[in-house]
């Protein structure tokens, strides 16, 4: 650990009546990994928009290098070195790397030289082993890759103290493998790195000292070799008990429910997607669909909702051909979709908890008649799922983007369960969930399945699969590479499928025995 | 030094939402009361006479019927403007509608007056929802921008309009460019001897009618959320091209009325230039109302008055470009002023770094 290079002291900072951050002290050293830890809304993200000056703090002290200073703006913020990598990148997609980086400087001149300029980028990211092409144009890059621009762009401009804002939700797992070990080089080379998260194992396996924030305040704060599993779950979710789910009651029959055959279907850049993906579900069965984000998850879950054509196949529902069927008739036909982007597609956030919550059935008889609009219906059922599903907001007549994530998915999960649909489509469901919130998603839908109803459950976290799941899928490239019983396979076995392996051994699960 | 910064308000007010805007109407009279002392005019006189000439029986009554054409027009742009549609063609749907109702009228069967008078209606609305419908086609199938082809419109039904007030349609041995009047039977009744007739009511009725259908049904929650996200419209199984087509042309027939209120309710026949850029002018009213269908009647009458106005002030000597220049001055502060609503000045305290 190396010299104390930022401390913030009992910095306080509300919204109107909510109280962001009290109290809250942190101290960060040079040559560390610093994971700021905490459940969505506990204040991680408020706390490091104070430190790069985007908030101003109530109240409270920050001290840079033994020195109290004043962050007023993201430019003070540049200046005493602080840098941030956002989980939305700050990049303009159609211009070069060099160019990007560039135009964070304070030096423009009138003209500019884009071969000495990226010579000078070059040079910078070699010099910290970060390999990017500084004249290639950002849009062409992976996100991984994009990631690394935000980087070495703060590198380029000196930052001492990198901030990173939940910096793995958007990677593949080897890619934030690949992260994590640029960061220890990044610390390693005296900098240090603020990395916001709400994964324990990945800063239990990567962060010096981990400092947890619950409600605004701080919880604990330690060192890696005393952190464990235990102690960070009882920091983050406090007095609550931490229940990992199985399926203890099953109710499944054999008659199937949803059936795809031979289904083909194409991206949104019209390349071939899908691959010939066959499966089919039985009534109150939880089926996984496991796999490394964008390997078809996203097309299969339209595919089978209706959002988006197939170019060949079948798709079967209760017995009724529905491969043509539009997205109005599948839903009627008791499918329902939790779709992965809950804010784009299955939320519209300018509108209120009652305008949401009839999204999807806005022409049902329960909520209009005579094309007129059911207001009190609307306002009880808000009250309902407000008491039932403990969804917590500041009134049904505010927006739902500024509920909390886990709030969101809540409320969009209580409309398309109350429909009693006969398949749930759940797209990552929980992903980017505190740990209170997921628990109550997963929970949900265990009791739907309990009831009957059968679950399409998509997620590349591989512990949430095997916990929930009775058969698993593996989507790789677009083709399902195989399907198990759970009891009947590992982790390991799994995870290779996942890397592309086919195994067709006589484990084969395609119907559920 | 810089000894204020701007914060996002949390919660805008309703009084809030009023009082801004015509606090920015009134720095807008301020400014235009500077330029026309710096042109050599007392703005007291002018402002007088504006005030003089709209506080009267016959002043308010010549707003309406000045504001009666921007009243269909505001309308049918909020209209689309809910749903993110950028009607600029109002002109040429009201000119149309102008053509199809006063066709039917001059030209048309014989047949009972009520009974003509309402199949006039409906032929201006048709007018309309055809011009409209034309650019909602393409836009709905192929996603071609209905802001270019509603404009372009407005060229192809304003010179067809000309072409008949000065060729077929024209007036025997007149030398205006209009048709002949349409018989007296098919005139809209008049409230006593004030020159409005029953087009008002119409007007104020579909202000009335839209506000309700956008707040209450389920054809307005349908727009609101397309309007919103267009991704979470197509999950939730809503037609996205249906509502383009079906708010454009409703859109079209609001601004094609514009044309039947002229013809049955005003003029009593058609002349060339007829819209005389109505539609323009409703797309400032759209966005002064706030795209809301009743306040949008209110702005409309608002504007009729200023236009009116204008015209009286020229006795005092005083061009009448300076009511455009108001009118210019009155969207450009409001507008502006908008910033307002969403935001606050904030005092910079004393040991805060500016």
């Amino acid at each position: 650990m190396g010299e104390l290079i930022l401390e913030m002291k009992n910095i306080t900072k509300t919204f109107g009546s909510v109280i962001a951050n009290q109290d809250v002290c942190l101290k960060v050293y040079a040559k560390e990994i610093h994971a700021l830890l905490g459940e969505n809304g506990a204040g991680k993200s408020t706390l490091m928009n104070v430190l790069t000056g985007i908030y101003r703090p109530d109240s409270g002290q920050i001290f840079c290098h033994g020195k109290e200073v004043s962050v007023n703006s993201p430019k003070d913020a540049v200046d005493l070195g602080i840098g941030m990598v956002h989980q939305h990148f700050r990049l303009i997609p159609t211009l070069t790397v060099a160019e990007n980086i560039s135009l964070y400087t304070e030096k423009k001149g009138f003209l500019l030289n884009p071969a000495k300029m990226q010579k000078r980028i070059a040079e910078c990211s070699r010099s910290f082993n970060l390999e990017v092409d500084p004249a290639a144009v950002v849009w062409q890059l992976s996100v991984g890759e994009q990631q690394r621009v935000e980087i070495v762009k703060l590198l380029y401009h000196g930052a001492e103290i990198l901030i990173l804002d939940e910096p793995s939700a958007v990677l593949t797992p080897q890619e934030a493998q690949d992260m994590f070990n640029v960061l220890r080089k990044m610390a390693d080379s005296g900098k240090a790195v603020i990395v916001i998260s709400h994964k324990m194992n990945e800063v239990l396996n990567n962060a010096d000292r981990i400092t947890v924030l619950k409600d605004g305040r701080m919880e604990d704060t330690m060192v890696r070799k005393d952190a464990t599993l235990d102690r960070l779950t009882r920091a983050v979710v406090g007095k609550q008990d931490y229940k990992e789910h199985f399926r203890t009651q099953k109710n499944i029959s054999p008659d199937v429910v949803f059936s795809m055959e031979h289904v083909c279907a194409k991206n949104d850049r019209n390349l071939d997607e899908l691959k010939d993906i066959s499966f089919d579900i039985r009534r109150g069965e939880i089926f996984g669909i496991a796999g490394v984000a964008g390997n078809g998850q996203r097309e299969l879950s339209e595919v089978i909702a209706g959002l988006r054509p197939v170019t060949s196949g079948k798709i079967m529902a209760d017995g009724a051909d529905l491969t043509c069927a539009s997205a109005r008739e599948r839903r009627e036909k008791g499918i329902a979709l939790i779709p992965e982007d809950r804010l784009e597609t299955g939320l519209v956030p300018d509108l209120n908890f009652s305008e949401n919550i009839i999204l999807t059935r806005y022409s049902s008889s329960r909520y209009s008649r005579k094309g007129f609009l059911r207001f009190d219906r609307m306002r009880r059922d808000a009250e309902d799922y407000t008491k039932e599903y403990e969804i917590r907001h500041g009134g049904f007549d505010l927006p739902v983007g500024l509920m909390s994530g886990g709030n969101q998915q809540k409320l969009l999960l209580a409309r398309e369960v109350s429909g009693n649909p006969k398949l749930i489509v759940a797209a990552y469901p929980v992903r980017g969930l505190d740990i209170g919130a997921a628990d109550m998603i997963r929970q949900i839908l265990l009791q739907q399945s309990e009831k009957g109803t059968s679950v399409l459950f998509i997620s590349e976290e591989l512990d949430e699969i095997f916990h929930m799941c009775d058969r698993i899928g593996v989507l790789c490239d677009g083709e399902l590479m195989g399907i198990r019983n759970t009891s009947e396979t590992d982790v390991f076995e799994i995870g290779q499928m996942m890397a592309g392996e086919r195994k067709n051994s006589e484990k084969e699960a395609s119907s559920y025995a | 030094m810089r000894k204020f910064r701007y914060e996002k308000r949390t919660d805008v007010s309703m009084a809030r939402k009023i009082l801004n805007p015509v606090f920015f109407v009134l720095l807008a009279f301020l400014f235009c009361a500077l330029l026309l002392g710096a042109m050599g005019f007392s703005p007291f006189a002018v402002y007088g006479k504006m005030i003089s000439t709209i506080f009267s029986l016959r002043g308010l009554t010549r707003s309406i019927e000045a504001g009666l054409p921007l009243m269909f027009t505001g309308l049918a742009v909020a209209l689309g403007y809910r749903m993110n549609l950028n009607n600029i063609g109002a002109d040429g749907q009201y000119a149309l509608g102008a053509i199809f109702c006063a066709g039917f009228g001059l030209y048309g069967p014989p047949m009972p007056a009520v009974l003509k008078i309402i199949v006039m209606f409906a032929a201006a609305m048709l007018g309309g929802a055809l011009a409209a419908c034309i650019a909602a086609v393409p836009r709905a199938l192929w996603n071609v921008s209905e802001t270019i082809l509603t404009m372009m419109l407005n060229y192809v039904f304003l010179n067809v309009l000309n072409y008949l007030m000065y060729g077929p349609w024209k007036e025997l041995n007149q030398m205006v460019a209009q048709t002949r009047e349409i018989d007296s039977s098919l005139w809209l009744p008049e409230f006593g001897n004030t020159g409005i007739s029953l087009a008002l009511l119409i007007a104020v009725a579909i202000a009335f009618l839209l506000w309700f259908l956008l707040k209450k049904t389920t054809w307005g929650y349908q727009m609101e959320v397309i309007r919103r996200s267009p991704r979470a419209a197509e999950y939730a199984g809503m037609s996205v091209k249906k509502n383009i087509i079906s708010t454009l042309c409703l859109s079209g027939a609001i601004a094609g009325l514009a044309g039947f209120a002229e013809v049955n309710g005003v003029l009593h026949r058609v002349q060339a230039d007829l819209p005389n850029n109505a539609g323009y002018t409703g797309i400032v009213i759209a966005f002064l109302a706030y795209l809301n269908p009743l306040s949008t009647v209110l702005v409309a009458f608002l504007l009729g008055a200023l236009q009116i106005s204008a015209v009286a002030v020229q006795i005092t000597g005083v061009p009448s470009q300076v009511a455009t220049m108001i009118q210019g001055s009155i969207m450009l502060f409001v507008i502006a002023g908008e910033f307002f609503i969403r935001y606050r000045l904030v005092k910079v305290q004393k040991g805060e770094a500016a």
